[in-house]
């Protein structure tokens, strides 16, 4: 069975770029992906803020760009989802479906998903007008009434996303500005049906079969409202996806893993980057950079 | 083994021959979509000789996404024989294709 010198979990750009370096370094590289590449990318419509490209990027392209610049210089990719790992060896092993993948070194570089309102009933009306991915879902939305909660990029370019396809657009946000890029409010206020709730919160979703509104509620005048709405698009945040790991590598209590800019984790030889790393900001970007000092790191310890 | 662009056309002869086929309803607009063709394309390449993979766009052949109640995209359906005995809806793992055609 083939002993890998890198196996990376997780085919987003963090995970694409730790491969590429290390493939350019001399180093045997896998991939293990489990639905797409891109990850969160992959779902994203524009990417306006990653260097080079004037005109902003596709979110799939630019994830399937990765991946095949990765795969020229000798990266080979799985798609299948790691179900069990075993990290505290000198030969990490990672156990799909079907097989059982050796390496002397591990990336994770699952990055992070998005995190739930939770409200009673979410879960189940997932798909039913819940949704947290405005680009899969916006279309089926088109000519209706939606509401986006969040305050953040995700919320902010959602709405901005869903106010070309829907009727009106609802931004429900806790506090009284976003947090979002700058950029994003001219563009929003200029869309013309995006309405700003602010100091609102969601308290309880409402449906007759599907769901039909939302009941708000304002936090500095106590009042609460009934929004009619076809859908709602949650934008709240993102919790890592590190369960795989737990128990084996260091989380902090908030999941994530607490490795600093080496991108080294608790256990030698496995390397956490892109979102699922404590760290100020979570970009493209960021993640990007991740992988590359990744590798630096890996080649120390597979010669130290 | 090729993709099969699927039309009204040729979508009766292509499901008539002895192998099951996998189809994959799609469009242009769609970013899950997109998201899965590569996933399709490994499973056909995987599958090569078991199964003959075709992809339907929505908008060119909108009787076909008709005639099987297509109404969310992507959704794949695998036939038997001419008929549908295994629908899946949305971005899947390549291992759920491969589960529909087990069983």
């Amino acid at each position: 069975m083939t002993l890998f010198d890198v196996a990376v979990i997780g085919g987003g750009p963090g995970g694409y770029t730790a491969a590429l370096y290390a493939a350019r370094a001399g180093l045997s590289v896998l991939v293990l992906e489990k639905l797409s590449p891109g990850g969160q990318l992959a779902t994203t419509d524009v990417i306006d803020n990653y260097p080079g490209f004037p005109e902003g990027v596709g979110g799939f392209e630019l994830a399937m760009n990765m991946k095949g610049q990765a795969e020229r210089f000798g990266v080979q990719s799985k798609s299948a989802e790691v179900l069990s790992c075993s990290l505290t060896g000198e030969v990490k092993e990672l156990s799909t479906k079907k097989e059982t993948f050796r390496a002397r070194t591990v990336v994770l570089a699952m990055g992070a998903y998005p995190r739930e309102l939770g409200l009673p009933g979410e879960r189940e009306l997932r798909g039913k007008g819940v949704s947290y991915c405005a680009t899969c879902d916006g279309m089926f939305y088109r000519g209706k009434t939606v509401a986006v909660v969040g305050g953040g990029d995700t919320a902010a370019a959602d709405a901005l996303y869903l106010s070309r396809l829907c009727e009106k657009v609802y931004l429900i946000h806790r506090r009284d500005t976003l947090r979002a890029s700058r950029s994003y409010l001219p563009l929003l206020e200029q869309a013309g049906n995006v309405e700003f709730l602010w100091n609102t919160q969601v308290e309880e979703l409402l449906c007759e079969g599907a769901l039909s509104g939302v009941r708000l509620k304002n936090s500095l005048s106590n009042e609460t409202r009934e929004l009619s709405c076809a859908g709602v698009f949650v934008a709240v945040g993102s919790v890592p996806a590190t369960e795989l790991v737990r128990g084996q590598v260091e989380l902090d209590p908030a999941g994530y893993v607490p490795a600093d800019e080496t991108t080294r984790t608790s256990l030698p030889g496995v390397f956490a980057i892109g979102d699922l790393r404590k760290k100020p900001l979570r970009q493209v970007v960021t993640a990007v950079a991740d992988g590359a000092v990744a590798v630096h790191f890996i080649e120390e310890y597979l010669n130290g | 083994m090729e993709i099969v662009t699927l039309t009204k056309e040729n979508f009766d002869q292509t499901l008539g021959g002895q192998q099951p086929v996998l189809v994959d309803f799609w469009a242009s607009w769609c970013g899950p979509c997109r998201m899965f063709s590569p996933i399709v394309d490994e499973f056909a390449e995987d599958n090569e000789g078991k199964v003959i993979v075709g992809k339907v766009n929505v908008d060119e052949e909108p009787e076909l996404a008709g005639r099987f109640h297509v109404m969310s995209i992507p959704t794949a359906i695998l036939f038997r024989g001419g008929q549908p005995v295994g629908t899946l809806v949305g971005v899947q793992p390549k291992e759920k294709l491969e589960e529909l055609l087990e069983n």
